[in-house]
């Protein structure tokens, strides 16, 4: 038995908004039957583009059924900007919890309001990207790793909770593994002495490493960083969004930064700040 | 609020008598069976009674039973002393639809460098034989077979098919664990070599099962370290269970009668009553020969688990073959093997009745289910559509 909370048991006894809008100004459908969860997302905008009412038939189990409900009442009342904003984890948090195995209830949820939205805009939300590594649930390595990095998922497990993959037959489990090795920087090399990089891989290193290590933590602070040169040992970046100016970003130059690119790339590394 | 039981294939109701009989040797009656002294060792007497009770209803000898901590330990013992036995072959057969007991180790087994042949089954549940038969060969160290279908109850012919095998010269077991209890087994009339059966599938306590063992059956222990069931099993006795068991199945013997007779027929009550008020409902394998006890039915264009919580509501305990239901996302293999689409996988809902279900229970389940289908098939985005489409 599923552990839900009193508010997904509640919105799945007594759903909101269940039915089809006939003139309505955006419709979203994702998910099939084969798939075990379908969701049909309607809304209708008023003049000032406020979403006035919102409705939704869905095809799957409690968490499925609760997450439209949610995401409908969530949506009434809002800008289609601000509409937009709403991410499976506000679905999930909504009904204060999701088993982490239900995780992929709210990214159905997500994913049509997305359609929804691009189909009121006359536009196609675009294929995922990148090669398919789930053939059961059609997940790509780009999604998996976007999805990895961004809810920090350290298992398999995660992974098939949030976005399906490796649900099904179970064969991509060893590139899923893989990619999540990938994004925590298990492969990556630690140099050792005997090997000194060229010039060129230490920069690609110095990049990649910013990219998957350094960047998403910081990200999650409102703050950014962006790599301007490297000149021997010395590593040039600039500081960004709330990074920029902010007192304590010289220890996270030294204490993040630093530490990180002398772990993962280079022992004699010094991260300099240049500023504009 | 009333609990309406009717998932007696996951586990049943101990019954009245079996806890009176089990309560002594919790309390006065503790001791170990091993022991030197009267207190402790007068309780392999106990046992003996447990082990005749055990082997009669199932046609064996006391000496052939095994007593085990239940199915999945029996179904692991008998392959395990089937495959150290026979050394040399490297073959294993079963079919598609064994429970995870059997379907996971023998995934393990083939992972250690076994061939084994998991035989399809129509669209009935029913096993190829000709496939069957084809598989068998010179390296099959053993054939498994389960006796009936824990989803869908439909019963394999063993005594036919192990009879046949055995003239082979190849071990046949059979997981019998949702047979025995709720229609007649007798080993004395087939060719099985190893069965496996659990307590608490028919009203005995959990935690003991017990495998057969056909006297003349090479066997290695699994659990070693101590002289037990005549070095078979190590591990101090589980006296009340083993004398739960026993009266388990005394008990089970003589309610055969009402299983077969009684509950088929509120069985079948159930099944034609919602068969006929919800439409784009079916049988799971209704056209094969089933347990009396079981019906797996597939109602078309809604989700398992959202039918289960909403039966919940109502107090009423069933199964369903839906994939949200186990964590997994693939609904249940035993449906997908038999080619039941996934419109109707999802949504397949298992009920299991036993000795203790009545009459006014089945009419409350008949008098809520169609509700509960229809709200979430109003709730479907495909509902609709399909009904339009069965129209014309």
């Amino acid at each position: 038995m599923w552990e839900y909370t009193d508010k997904v048991k509640e919105h799945f006894l007594n759903p909101r908004n269940v039915g089809v809008i006939e003139d309505a100004d955006g419709v979203g459908e994702v998910g099939s039957l084969s798939c075990g969860d379908a969701l049909t997302l309607y809304f209708k905008l008023d003049a000032d583009g406020r979403i006035t009412d919102a409705k939704f038939q869905t095809f799957g189990c409690a968490s499925a059924i609760a997450s439209s409900s949610a995401l409908t009442e969530m949506m009434i009342g809002k800008t289609l900007e601000e509409a937009e904003k709403i991410t499976n984890d506000d679905i999930a948090s909504f009904l204060g919890e999701l088993p982490k195995e239900k995780m992929h209830c709210s990214v159905m949820g997500h994913e049509a309001l997305e359609k929804a939205i691009a189909c009121y805009r006359g536009e196609t939300v675009p294929k995922p990207e990148g090669n398919v590594i789930c053939e059961c649930f059609g997940i790509t390595d780009r999604q998996i790793e976007a999805t990895v990095r961004d809810h920090h998922l350290v298992a398999i497990d995660d992974v098939t909770g949030h976005l399906k993959a490796g649900g099904g037959c179970g064969k991509c489990h060893e590139n899923i593994q893989a990619i999540i090795d990938q994004v925590q920087g298990k492969p990556m090399p630690i140099r050792s002495e005997a090997a000194p990089l060229t010039n060129l891989q230490k920069i690609r290193l110095i990049e990649e490493t910013l990219e998957r290590e350094i960047k998403p933590a910081l990200h999650q602070d409102g703050g950014g960083i962006e790599l301007v040169d490297v000149d021997g040992n010395r590593v040039m970046v600039k500081l960004r969004g709330t990074c920029a100016g902010c007192k304590a970003s010289q220890v996270t130059l030294k204490e993040t930064v630093e530490a990180k690119l002398r772990e993962l790339v280079a022992k004699d590394l010094v991260v300099e700040e240049v500023r504009s | 609020m009333k609990t309406i039981y009717v998932d007696n294939n996951a586990t049943t109701k101990v019954a009245s008598e079996v806890v009176e009989a089990m309560l002594p040797y919790f309390t006065e009656r503790y001791g170990n069976a091993s022991s030197m002294h009267s207190f402790g060792g007068g309780l392999v007497v106990d046992i003996r009674r447990a082990r005749t009770q055990v082997a009669d209803l199932i046609g064996a000898r006391p000496e052939e039973i095994l007593f085990t901590s239940g199915g999945t330990e029996s179904d692991a013992t008998a392959i395990h002393a089937a495959l150290q036995s026979n050394p040399d072959k490297r073959h294993i057969v079963a079919s598609r639809v064994e429970h995870p007991a059997i379907k996971t180790l023998f995934e393990r087994y083939q992972k250690n460098g076994y061939r084994v042949t998991f035989v399809p089954v129509d669209g009935e549940g029913r096993l190829d034989q000709a496939a069957f038969y084809d598989s068998l060969s010179d390296d099959t160290a053993i054939v498994s077979l389960m006796w009936a279908n824990n989803e869908t109850g439909v019963i394999n012919p063993v005594d036919d098919l192990s009879r046949e095998v055995r003239a082979r010269g190849i071990l046949f077991h059979t997981d019998a664990v949702q047979t025995v209890g709720k229609i007649p087994v007798d080993v004395s009339r087939n060719g099985v070599d190893l069965l496996s059966m659990s307590a608490h599938k028919f009203h005995g306590p959990k935690g003991i099962g017990a495998l057969y063992i056909r006297k003349g059956t090479k066997f290695k222990p699994m659990v070693v370290g101590g002289h037990q069931e005549g070095g078979r099993r190590a591990g101090t006795e589980n006296v009340p269970g083993i004398v739960g068991m026993g009266r388990a199945c005394a008990l089970a013997g003589e309610n055969l009668g009402d299983v077969g007779t009684r509950v088929r027929q509120l069985r079948d009550t159930l099944e034609q009553a919602l068969l006929e008020v919800v439409p784009r409902s079916m049988v799971n394998g209704g056209q094969a020969e089933r347990l009396p006890n079981t019906t797996s039915i597939a109602f078309e264009y809604v989700e398992g688990e959202a039918i289960l919580l909403m039966m919940n509501e109502y107090g009423i305990c069933a199964s369903s073959g839906s994939a949200c239901t186990s964590g997994s996302l693939e609904p249940s293999h035993v449906l997908r093997a038999m080619g039941v689409p996934f419109t109707a996988a999802h949504g397949s809902i298992r009920y299991s009745l036993s000795h203790y279900t009545t009459r006014e229970e089945v009419d409350f389940i008949v008098d809520k289910m169609p509700p509960i289908i229809e709200r979430l098939r109003s709730m479907s985005p495909f509902w609709k559509q399909a009904a339009e489409a069965a129209l014309h």
